[in-house]
């Protein structure tokens, strides 16, 4: 067995949404998830809006570094790399955890890791399962995002099986309860109100799971309009809306839809693990319906803990150090944020050149 | 003492060295888009010329601009962090003043004003090189006309509206040299300079939404 202090002790920040996050690992263990959120700022806007994200960003950042050291009780110039969220994600927000990654990495004398948003997400069960069964099958859900991903090798090889092909699914958690006057963001009320509903109440559609539709891709735009159509109906008539079955019904519709089409593409890759991240994942009954389905399927599920699933620092730590631990080259001084970096780059290694100017700093850290 | 300074708040990315007494290295290249990308390997090149590395800094000077934000925030963070990695303390300076000080007039009054996109203007008036007289603002040229009439300008909003600002003349973006240069000496003077914090001077553009739209066709 190797001694863990072997283990890359990296730290890693993201600002590709609302949440600032700072979190520090050592190999496959969770030392600090330092998150500040500027989830309330938003909440009367009914949605994130970028600008005031961006000025969250800047104003946490500093303080959240300190309290995830703090936290992790490791010194700054013991740490082996600095990972960031390079993409995708909200530009300006990118962009402010970027900078801040590469004055730290640069001061500290440090290898800079840029990596993506998505493969993170991924990468984060590690810290709560262990190192991640070759291939796993990931699906992926949140506001921003709703993905089937199968990949052999989170730092290099993460293959898109399906995406939505409309709305994210928490996208539509936002909006049904926005209609139904619950409040940004939709996902925990919903799922709250749905606990005391009953999911059979109202069949509300499936997208794309018909014979000839995409196998893997999903739409949540249908049942978003139908959901609303009938809750403007039923306030057509007078009749009250019954928010706990209204609440129950949808949930059930997203989240038959996301199961199956999950353990389909299992089934179909063989492959007999399903690892579920994303804001979304911390949906009570996605977890229980995945848990049915996979166990009657004979697939090992799983999802890290709520506070994994959601945008943090830590799954960008655990990539991070991930990359260290299998010798992935280092980003270069001149990384920028992408916004739309595509899944199929978990990390953006730097040109040769600069590569060797990381080692070149990295041997001459300021404080050994 | 040796300063670090830099600057994104216009589309200049500048970065400069000061060791008290004279600007020691020097960096600026003007790609408004990539300040992200241009700025750590700035600071790299100005330190490689000076011979230094970064741990030799004590102290790092950051334009706050007002400038447009996704690019001023790149120099803000950068400092911040720089600060924190370091130990060191990290001083802002207004960017209207550092093109002011760049500008060197002796006898003014005059006016800087840089480029706030959307037919505006980030803009203040000065005595001189070393004193402002007004707090930074944002506005249409055309409003602001009357304050500025007759008077010498500086900057890329003032060069961008020659109908208000007639005078105007270079330079036309900060530079850290100048911004390091007014720091140092503020300092030696026993001054406090500004909390490294933006000058956004416009709130964010959100609007709280009224309803949501019916899907119900009518
Ligand atoms: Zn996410």
């Amino acid at each position: 067995m190797t001694d863990v202090r072997d283990e890359p002790l990296v730290l890693g920040i993201e600002t590709s949404c609302d949440e600032t996050g700072v979190g520090i690992v050592r190999g496959t263990t969770l030392l600090a998830d330092a998150v500040a959120s500027s989830v309330d700022e938003h909440a009367r806007f009914g949605g994130v809006v970028p600008e005031v994200a961006s000025r969250a960003h800047l104003e946490a950042m500093v303080p959240t570094i300190d309290r995830a050291l703090k936290e992790a009780g490791v010194s700054a110039r013991d740490l082996d790399g600095i990972a960031v969220t390079a993409g995708p994600g909200l530009a300006g927000a990118l962009l402010v955890g970027v900078s801040a990654a590469k004055a730290y990495a640069y001061a500290l004398g440090k290898p800079l890791y840029g990596v993506n948003h998505l493969a993170s997400h991924i990468c984060v069960d590690q810290l709560e399962h262990g190192a991640l069964p070759e291939p796993t099958m990931a699906l992926l859900v949140s506001g921003g995002h709703s993905s089937l991903l199968l990949s052999t090798d989170i730092t290099s090889d993460v293959r898109p099986l399906g995406a939505t092909i409309d709305d994210a699914a928490g996208e539509a958690f936002d909006k049904i309860a926005r209609v139904l006057n619950l409040g940004f963001p939709g996902g925990p009320v919903i799922d709250r109100y749905a606990r005391e509903g009953d999911p059979e109440a109202i069949a509300f559609p499936r997208g794309l799971t018909g014979p000839r539709d995409p196998a893997y891709d999903f739409s949540f735009s249908g049942l978003k309009t139908s959901v609303a159509r009938w809750i403007e109906a039923k306030r057509a008539a007078g009749e009250e809306v019954p928010v706990r079955d209204v609440s129950a019904s949808f949930q059930e519709a997203v989240v038959d839809v996301l199961t199956r089409k999950a353990v389909r593409a299992c089934k179909d890759e063989g492959v007999d693990h399903l690892m579920i991240g994303g804001g979304v994942a911390a949906n009570s009954r996605l977890r229980a319906l995945a848990q049915e389905r996979c166990e009657t399927a004979g697939i090992r599920l799983r999802v890290p803990r709520p506070k994994l699933c959601t945008d943090n620092g830590a799954m960008v730590a655990a990539l991070g150090a991930e990359m260290v631990a299998r010798g992935r080259p280092a980003s270069s001084w001149d990384l920028s944020a992408d916004s739309s970096l595509p899944v199929t780059d978990p990390h953006v290694p730097g040109t040769e050149h600069s590569h060797d100017h990381v080692h070149e700093v990295s041997k001459e850290n300021l404080y050994s | 003492m040796l300063l670090l300074a830099l600057d994104t708040a216009t589309p200049a990315v500048t970065v400069a060295l000061h060791d008290g007494t004279d600007v020691i290295a020097s960096s600026s290249q003007v790609d408004a888009r990539r300040h992200g990308e241009l700025l750590l390997p700035a600071v790299d090149r100005v330190l490689a010329e000076a011979g230094l590395k970064l741990d030799a800094v004590t102290g790092v000077v950051v334009g706050i601009g007002p400038g447009p934000y996704t690019g001023l925030r790149v120099g803000l963070m950068t400092a911040d962090t720089f600060g924190l990695a370091l130990g060191v303390p990290v001083h802002g300076v207004c960017t209207l003043d550092g093109l002011a000080y760049a500008a060197d007039i002796e006898a003014g009054p005059f006016v800087v004003a840089t480029d706030a996109r959307r037919k505006e203007v980030y803009w203040a008036r000065y005595a001189d090189s070393r004193t402002r007289l007004t707090d930074p603002a944002v506005d249409r040229p055309a409003d602001i006309a009357d304050q500025v009439a007759g008077l010498p300008a500086v900057g890329a909003g003032a060069l961008l509206y020659p109908d208000t600002f007639p005078g105007a003349h270079q330079p036309e973006h900060v530079s850290a040299a100048a911004l390091a240069a007014l720091a140092a000496e503020k300092l030696a003077a026993g001054e406090e300079l500004p909390a490294p914090r933006p000058l956004y001077l416009r709130r964010p553009d959100a609007q709280v939404p009224k309803n949501y739209k019916v899907v119900t066709p009518k």
